[in-house]
Order: C-alpha cells, then sequence, then structure tokens
C-alpha cells in the first residue's frame, strides 16, 4: 500500500497574496490514526499560514519525538523541518532562531515530549522567551507505545485500559504562565474557529507564543472517564471568548468597553478582537489569568481561548542584542579580525 | 663545600591555600621565566574547590626544552602548612624547601637532606601592611621577591610585569614593589645567594607564546567565523566560552552596541549541544566545549547529528572520568565515548592538538570540517592543555583564507538543479549536498530527522534504503580520513620499534625519547592528530615490529581504537600509560617503556 498524494491542482484554485494556493501549505499523506485530533491541528496550521500570507519557505519547523512530532510532515512540505530528539526540540529551535533572526520558528510537539522528558527544555526557552510558536498537540497518553498515561493525563482520568491515573497532571499554559510567557492560549483541536485565529496571532507574536491545544488520541485515550477524550472535551470547555483575528495596517487603539470586543493590537498592526464573556476578562493582566485558570480548573472546567498576552515584548535577539543581519548571513570580513589583531594578541602572550 | 652550579635546569613547586591570590603571584614568577627566554612549563595542580583546600602550582625550566612534567621537585615553596608534611616528601635530596617561617617548623618535619630557607613571609606583611586582605595578598609578593632573589630572576623583569598588569590600577604598583623588597632583602641579608640552582638569560624562545589552550581554542573559534556558541558550566572548560565571550566583546562588537556572535548559558549540556545542532543546521558556524559527563550528556545529539548529517564542533577538555572523577585533575579518557560517541553505529570525527597553537589552528579548522563533512567534529584537548600556560608557537592566520563552508545550495543552484535529494551522494564521495531553511519558495526543502530516510529524505523503514545510507556514511567516512590532519611522523627509518602518542603526551614522551636514546634504545615515533587514522598511522604500525602507544588513561583506549579500525595485532602494541591525573612525566614513560621492552626487542 502507497501513501500518494495527488499533486495536480486545478488551475483555478485560489491564491493568496504572496502567490500560493492552500495546497501549498500541506505536507506529505498523514500516516497518523483516523480521526487523530492532531490531523486538525496540521489542518489549522496550513490555514493559518495561508490566511496570513507567510511564503512557506520562510517557516522552519520543529518537533521532539512521539505522534505529535511526526506531524512536521504533514504540513508546509515546502518548509525545512527538523524532527529532533526526544525532549530537546526547544534548544534546536533556539539554535537554529539565533542563527537567523528573519524566519518565522514553528515547533510542534506533544505532552510527552514537554511534559515530561522534555519538561526542563521546555522552561528554559520560555524563560529566554524566543521567538517562536510553540504548539503541544495534548492527548494525554503516549500514543506510539500503547497508550500509557503522561504527565498532564488528570488525576483520576481513566485510560483505555481502564486503570484510574493517580498523579497530579501538569498544566503547560500555566505552567508557561507562571514562567513569563509572553504569549500563551489554549485550544482544542475539534474547535478550527478558535484555533487558527490563535495560531495566526500566536505566528505574529514577537516572542514565545505557546499553545496548548487538547488533541483526543482516538485509539488510546477517547474512552468513558477520560478526560481528554472528544466528548468530555466538548462538554467542559470553556472559552475565555470568542476569538477573531483582523489584519490591519491601520492604527488601532486598545480599547477596553465591556459591551465591545476588546482589541489587542499585534505588533505589526494586526488586531486580536476578544468578545468577552466576562467584562472583567483582560488577556494582558497576567494574575487575573492565573487567577481564572485556577477557578476553572477547580470547577472542571476547560479553559480555552487566548489566556495571556504582552503585546509589546523583547525576545532573546533583543535581550542579546545580536546585529540586525542574520548571523548566518555573515562573512569572513564581519568575523575574523585578521592576522594584525592576532599579532596583537601574541604580542600580549609574551 | 659548594655544589656545583646547575642553571636553568630544575622543577619549582609552589604550594598554596585555594583562593588566597596566589595563582596570579605564581604566574608572574613564570612570566619573568618566559621573559629571560628560557624554555619552561607551568602547570596548576587545583582542588574542586573555591576557597581553603590546598592547590598547587609546578614550575619546570629546562635548558633543553622538556617542557612536559618530570618528577621531584628542585625547590618547594611552602605557603600551606596543611600540607607541609606531604610537600617536604617530594624535595628531591639536596633540594630546597623554602617556608612561612613566622611561625616554627615542627621538629617532624625536618629531613637531614634537604635545605630549610625560612622567610617570616606573614610577619613581615603584618610590620608593612595595615588592611587584612592586602597582608594575605602581598604575602605572595613576598615569597616570589624571596624566590627570585634565590634564583638570580633579573628582578627588572618582575617589576615590569607587575607595572604591565597594574597599567590600570597605577596605585597598587608601589605596594608590590615593597612586597617584592622585603622578600627580597630578607634573602640578602639572612642566606648566602643565589643558590647553586639558578637561571640565567637566554633569550632562547624566538616568537613564542605563553598561553594556555582553552584562550587559544577560544580564538579558533573566533578566526573560524562562530557566530554562536551555547555551552554549560564544567571545570576545565568553562574558559574556553568565557575567553571566547571576552574576544568577541572586544573584536565582534558593532559601534552601534549590537553584536555579531551569540552566546546562551544553556540549562544543561544537552541544550547547549542541541543549540549549536540547530544553528549549524541553519547555517551559522556554532560551538560548544565541554568536560567528559558533558559529553556522555550530549551523546544521544551527537548520535543525531551524525546520523541526520549536521555540523557541529565541541571541544573537549579532557578531566578524570569516570563519572565526576577527578574534575581537576588531567586525563585522556574520552577517547572511545568521544570515537564512538551514541548508539548505533557512529563514528564521530576527532582532532588531537598537542600546543596551544594547534588548539587554536585545529578549532577553526574543527569549523571546516564539520561544514565540508556534514558532521561533528571534537577537538580533544585536556584540563593540563587547556588550563595552564604553555610555550607555543605564535598563533598564526592567513587573511587570504577563506571559510570552507562545504556542500550548501543556494538559491540559484536549486534554480539549476534536476534534481535535488538531500541524501544522495551525487560527487561519489559520501558527502552529500545540503540546502537552508529560507533559501527557494519553492525548492530544496527537505525534513530533516534522526530516522532513516531514503535518498530524498524521505521516511523509511526499508532494510535497503537504510544500508545504502550506512554504507554512504561510511564512505563519506573514508573521505573524512583524507581531510583531516595528517599524522607528524618524526625520527622515522630509525629503527624497527615505534612510538605513538597523541595531545599532551608530546612532551614528556619526546624528553623520555631521548633519554632512552642515549641508552643506546631508538624509536620512530608518530603523533595522531586525529580520527579517522590516515593510512599512514597504518603504515607507521605495520613498519614497525613493536609500537609503543602511551596515553594517559587507565585502559589504553587509543591503543584499542587502533587495534579495531586498523585490525591491529594486539601483540604488536605495547601501552604505555598514566592515569593518576596528574600530567604523565618522563620518568614514568622511560620507567614504563623499559619495563615493557623485552631486552631482546629492544636489541633487535
Amino acid at each position: 500500500m502507497t501513501f500518494v498524494k495527488p499533486t495536480f491542482r486545478h488551475p483555478a484554485l485560489t491564491k493568496n497574496a504572496v502567490g500560493f494556493t492552500k495546497a501549498d501549505y500541506e505536507g506529505a499523506l498523514s500516516t497518523l490514526c483516523a480521526g487523530c485530533g492532531h490531523d486538525s491541528i496540521s489542518a489549522s496550521i496550513v490555514q493559518a499560514c495561508y490566511e496570513l500570507d507567510i511564503e512557506p519557505h520562510r517557516v522552519a519547523k520543529f518537533s521532539g519525538i512521539g505522534c505529535s512530532s511526526k506531524t512536521p510532515t504533514y504540513f508546509l512540505g515546502n518548509s525545512h523541518g527538523f524532527n529532533t530528539v526526544h525532549g530537546r526540540m526547544p534548544s534546536v529551535t533556539t539554535g537554529a532562531n539565533l542563527a537567523n533572526k528573519d524566519l518565522i520558528y514553528l515547533g510542534v510537539s506533544g505532552d510527552g515530549d514537554s511534559a515530561s522528558i522534555g519538561l526542563g527544555q521546555f522552561c528554559h526557552v520560555i524563560r529566554r522567551n524566543l521567538n517562536m510558536t510553540y504548539i503541544v498537540m495534548n492527548n494525554g497518553c503516549y500514543g506510539l507505545t500503547k497508550g500509557q498515561d503522561s504527565a498532564t493525563a488528570d488525576r483520576g482520568s481513566i485510560n483505555k485500559s481502564g486503570v484510574e491515573n493517580r498523579f497530579q497532571s501538569i498544566d503547560l499554559a500555566a505552567l508557561a504562565l507562571e514562567l513569563g510567557a509572553s504569549f500563551v492560549a489554549r485550544s482544542f483541536s475539534g474547535d478550527k474557529g478558535q484555533l487558527i485565529p490563535l495560531i495566526k496571532a500566536a505566528l505574529l507574536h514577537p516572542g514565545f507564543a505557546f499553545i496548548d491545544v487538547i488533541s483526543p488520541c482516538v485509539t488510546f485515550n477517547n474512552n468513558d472517564g477520560s478526560t481528554k477524550s472528544y466528548d468530555f472535551v466538548r462538554d467542559h470547555i470553556d472559552a475565555t471568548s470568542p476569538l477573531d483575528f483582523v489584519p490591519e495596517e491601520d492604527e488601532i487603539t486598545l480599547e477596553y468597553d465591556p459591551e465591545k470586543p476588546a482589541e489587542v493590537k499585534l505588533h505589526d498592526g494586526s488586531i486580536l478582537n476578544f468578545y468577552k464573556l466576562n467584562p472583567l476578562w483582560d488577556p494582558t493582566d497576567r494574575n487575573l489569568s492565573v487567577e481564572r485558570m485556577n477557578k476553572a480548573r477547580q470547577e472542571g472546567h476547560i479553559l480555552t481561548g487566548l489566556l495571556y498576552l504582552e503585546p509589546s515584548t523583547s525576545d532573546l535577539h533583543k535581550t542579546l542584542q545580536t546585529t540586525a543581519k542574520p548571523l548566518n548571513t555573515l562573512k569572513e570580513d564581519d568575523l575574523c579580525p585578521g592576522s594584525q589583531a592576532l599579532d596583537k594578541i601574541n604580542q600580549g602572550l609574551r | 663545600m659548594s655544589k656545583p652550579v646547575r642553571v636553568n635546569d630544575m622543577v619549582i613547586r609552589f604550594a598554596n591555600v585555594n583562593g588566597t591570590g596566589s595563582a596570579s603571584a605564581n604566574d608572574l614568577f613564570s612570566k619573568a621565566v618566559f621573559r629571560m627566554g628560557i624554555p619552561l612549563s607551568s602547570k596548576n595542580f587545583f582542588p574542586s574547590n573555591i576557597q581553603g583546600l590546598p592547590t598547587w602550582y609546578e614550575v619546570r625550566v629546562s635548558e633543553k626544552g622538556y617542557t612536559g612534567r618530570r618528577n621531584g621537585v628542585d625547590l618547594l615553596v611552602a605557603v600551606n602548612p596543611q600540607t607541609y608534611a606531604k610537600d617536604i616528601a617530594t624535595v628531591v635530596p639536596g633540594g630546597y624547601f623554602l617556608y612561612d617561617s613566622t611561625k616554627n617548623l615542627h621538629p617532624e618535619l625536618i629531613r637531614k637532606d634537604i635545605n630549610y630557607i625560612g622567610i617570616p613571609m606573614m610577619k613581615l606583611c603584618m610590620e608593612n601592611y595595615d588592611i587584612p586582605r592586602q597582608q594575605q595578598l602581598f604575602k605572595n609578593i613576598v615569597y616570589i621577591g624571596a624566590l627570585a632573589t634565590l634564583l638570580d630572576v633579573e628582578m627588572e623583569v618582575i617589576r615590569d610585569i607587575i607595572r604591565q598588569m597594574f597599567a590600570k590600577k597605577e596605585k597598587l604598583i608601589p605596594p608590590n614593589f615593597k612586597a617584592l623588597d622585603l622578600g627580597a632583602n630578607y634573602v640578602k641579608e639572612n642566606f648566602s645567594w643565589p643558590l647553586e640552582i639558578r637561571l640565567e638569560r637566554r633569550d632562547a624562545l624566538g616568537d613564542q607564546i605563553f598561553m594556555d589552550g582553552n584562550s587559544a581554542a577560544s580564538l579558533g573559534a573566533l578566526y573560524g567565523g562562530v557566530t554562536f556558541a551555547a555551552w554549560y558550566p564544567i571545570t576545565p572548560s568553562t574558559s574556553v566560552i568565557s575567553a571566547f565571550e571576552k574576544y568577541c566583546k572586544k573584536y565582534r562588537t558593532n559601534p552601534d552596541g549590537t553584536t555579531n556572535y551569540a552566546i546562551v548559558q544553556a540549562e544543561d549540556e544537552l541544550a547547549a549541544i542541541g543549540m549549536v545542532i540547530g544553528a549549524s543546521w541553519n547555517g551559522a558556524r556554532a560551538f560548544t566545549s565541554t568536560s567528559g559527563a558533558g559529553i556522555s550528556l550530549m551523546t544521544e545529539f551527537l548520535g543525531l547529528a551524525y546520523f541526520a548529517e549536521v555540523p557541529a564542533v565541541i571541544v573537549n577538555v579532557q578531566r578524570g572520568g569516570p563519572s565526576t572523577g577527578m574534575p581537576t585533575r588531567t586525563q585522556q579518557s574520552d577517547i572511545i565515548s568521544c570515537a564512538y560517541a551514541s548508539h548505533g553505529d557512529t563514528k564521530q570525527v576527532l582532532l588531537f592538538p598537542s600546543t596551544p597553537a594547534e588548539c587554536f589552528e585545529m578549532t577553526a579548522q574543527a569549523l571546516d570540517l564539520a561544514e565540508r563533512l556534514q558532521t561533528p567534529v571534537l577537538v580533544m584537548t585536556d584540563l593540563d592543555l587547556g588550563m595552564n600556560l604553555h610555550l607555543s608557537p605564535a598563533l598564526k592566520w592567513d587573511d587570504n583564507r577563506k571559510y570552507d563552508r562545504g556542500k550548501v545550495l543556494n538559491r540559484q543552484q536549486l534554480e539549476e538543479a534536476k534534481q535535488f535529494g538531500r541524501y544522495l551522494d551525487v560527487d561519489g564521495d559520501g558527502i552529500c549536498y545540503r540546502t537552508l531553511p529560507g533559501t527557494h519558495p519553492t525548492k530544496g526543502s527537505f525534513f530533516t530527522r534522526g530516522t532513516s530516510r531514503d535518498e530524498f529524505a524521505r521516511y523509511t523503514e526499508e532494510g535497503e534504503a537504510y544500508v545504502r545510507n550506512m554504507q554512504r556514511l561510511q564512505k563519506k567516512w573514508k573521505t573524512a580520513a583524507d581531510l583531516v590532519p595528517a599524522p607528524e611522523v618524526t625520527r622515522t627509518g630509525t629503527s624497527k620499534l615505534g612510538v605513538i602518542y597523541f595531545g599532551t603526551t608530546k612532551f614528556s614522551a619526546d624528553e623520555a625519547l631521548d633519554m632512552l636514546a642515549e641508552e643506546g634504545m631508538k624509536f620512530d615515533v608518530l603523533r595522531i592528530k586525529a580520527f579517522p587514522f590516515g593510512g599512514d598511522v597504518h603504515k607507521f604500525i605495520k613498519d614497525h615490529e613493536q609500537v609503543v602507544v602511551i596515553e594517559q588513561n587507565r585502559d589504553a583506549q587509543m591503543r584499542t581504537v587502533l587495534m579495531t579500525e586498523l585490525e591491529i595485532d594486539p601483540a604488536k602494541l605495547i601501552s604505555v600509560v598514566n592515569y593518576d591525573g596528574m600530567p604523565i612525566a618522563a620518568d614514568t614513560i622511560y620507567d614504563q617503556i623499559k619495563k615493557r621492552l623485552s631486552p631482546i626487542a629492544v636489541k633487535a
């Protein structure tokens, strides 16, 4: 059996502003299980990049190991990708980003990859505020090794074998907030209406943008009693606000009229509109976000949407004060001090 | 009866307390010997401690230019009562024990066969300085003044170095001079001087420099075009990166304050090598520096870089293993763990510098090799080379030198290419063409992975495709053997006996071989400079009946790698090792070679 995607494209397919059809953002045929939440996330990434008019080769995509980390093969086929080692996607992305500040960096990972083996790197990439989008496809289990609980599995959740998870779960979004992430969101693979604008906003965010996407594992964690099944998530979802992403070139001011959507201006002039369910909701208030997340958790709800945003933020390049030119474009003349300087250095060593 | 005068041939050892400022005073002494143009080496034996534990500093002065270690101390400067007993035992009969006589020596410490020189260092400092910290710091300069007088070091040379050291803090110069005089005058008033062991200006060092290998490696990275360094602190490699940062601040900062480099202190060694691989994958020259335990942590990533074919440069300043081992002592004991770093069939390119000049050159060269070969390259230095000051040829750079960026297709080349397959062996040398992200909107993208893949970077579990790839990597390995530095063969064709050594073993080994030659035992010599071994190494072993392999680890790791890679009969390779954490000494090599080689073999 072969998996081949047709490469034929109808000539009348709509193209975006940079001349690409949506198909130009797709990748190889997925080998994940039919109905896997991850495939919906891949489709949302494709849609977001298409709608943002990003040239595919301007994106570099990264992943670790696991089902989620296989997905970069299934989206953005015209982008370079790097499937690294288990739990170490953040470090590879950090190096790549520092080498060339001009590309868009997209990392995808799973709950095993980020909350267990890679928890350290997850924390440290947040501390550095690396300019990247970090998506965790969170299904609460290890799919490739047949469904063991992961560290994001909720206590009391029952797995496919009928065993109850006895350990506390790690909430990666809450952790990201705690560690000072400048963009934190949570979404559901089945809610593309919310997920696509979140991915778009994350890609444009000039610092570290984290999206925890609940993405049910249809094979190993979609049973009764699981808190990461499609049914459970749909029944317990509590969106912070419907989202609408509006690319905008005119100057926009931030408004906080409770009757109107809150608008958060992104660095390129686009705005993200929040139709607030709660008039007190302000996604730029970190303390409020933490409080709200804790409350939802106590009530057994899954709070989704944009949880926190620091609109103007300083990424790692700014912190390190690197030159405006990508480091990988610097040549001998920029880099090598030359023989005369070396003679002076030698002289100092005598 | 006066003893015969011995000029420019001695071992001076300083026994100090860690954290008392003795290291810079001892460097001052070494530098003065260097500036008198006399061959020397200096070695710091320090503890894994910030303050309070014993630390030693050894200076070997050798008219003949032997800069390796030799056993036995001619003059011991004892400033640490904790170790008096142990220190006294290291002094050779007829040698000297210079100590702080502010307090009397315990009678048990008196040896009849050595000479005692008591200088009341603390007393002199208490009388002449008011601030407690100064009283302690200037004690070091007092003993330098005393020692310099005893050995007839040119005092003006020392004063010049002090003037340079404190050029920016001039008010510190007079109190330092005063301390120097306190020590000198005390000797002049109380002892006959100079001693029969003494120093005389030779001006024999030409344009050589006196520097540590870690700084040299960092300059190699700077000159070699590194724009990104990631690291995690670990003794003895930390100073590679701190020196790199210092030089980058000076030479890579733009007038507007922005930098042409980035340095990240990573959360651990795994992240450090991950970052280096990410940056190299994206077309920047990147390196990290670490030591044994760090190599263990980097091993998974080194396998990825080998298999996915991503450049990376690692400076491994080896220390005593296994585990945390002896973190402040030297060894060459990461040969096997680096040569085959990572699971599966993996081989890594290693370079073995012997001098600071080679640390410089080989680090720069490693950056070329890593990009040419698209694979990790490890520069295998050690604590002795990295952290001690060594005589070295001056660092040299040809301004016409261009970086070899390897096979990277640009946008135009992708336009013109009939097809692009990341792992297609177009040229037949096992090295394929790569592309960098962002090069072309529709051509040349590929997915880098640590899983098996076909020539077009597509995931596959087909056995045939996997084997093709592994065989191509083996072909690339053969290409690597032609590109890495060739071994250095000296004293060739004179004997049926050969000696192989590498790295810092060179200096003591050369001295030991001279000692043996004087007794009629001659050896041809080969110094390994890289792994994979070129054909010259195989030929050298084939051409000799017996070959002694000298190295600084217990298990004769290099010997094992030679046997395995070149299919050498184990009986042919005789092992000489030293692994007590001290740099191997000439006498150790001399003794072991004599013991291990049967008289019959030696005669033949």
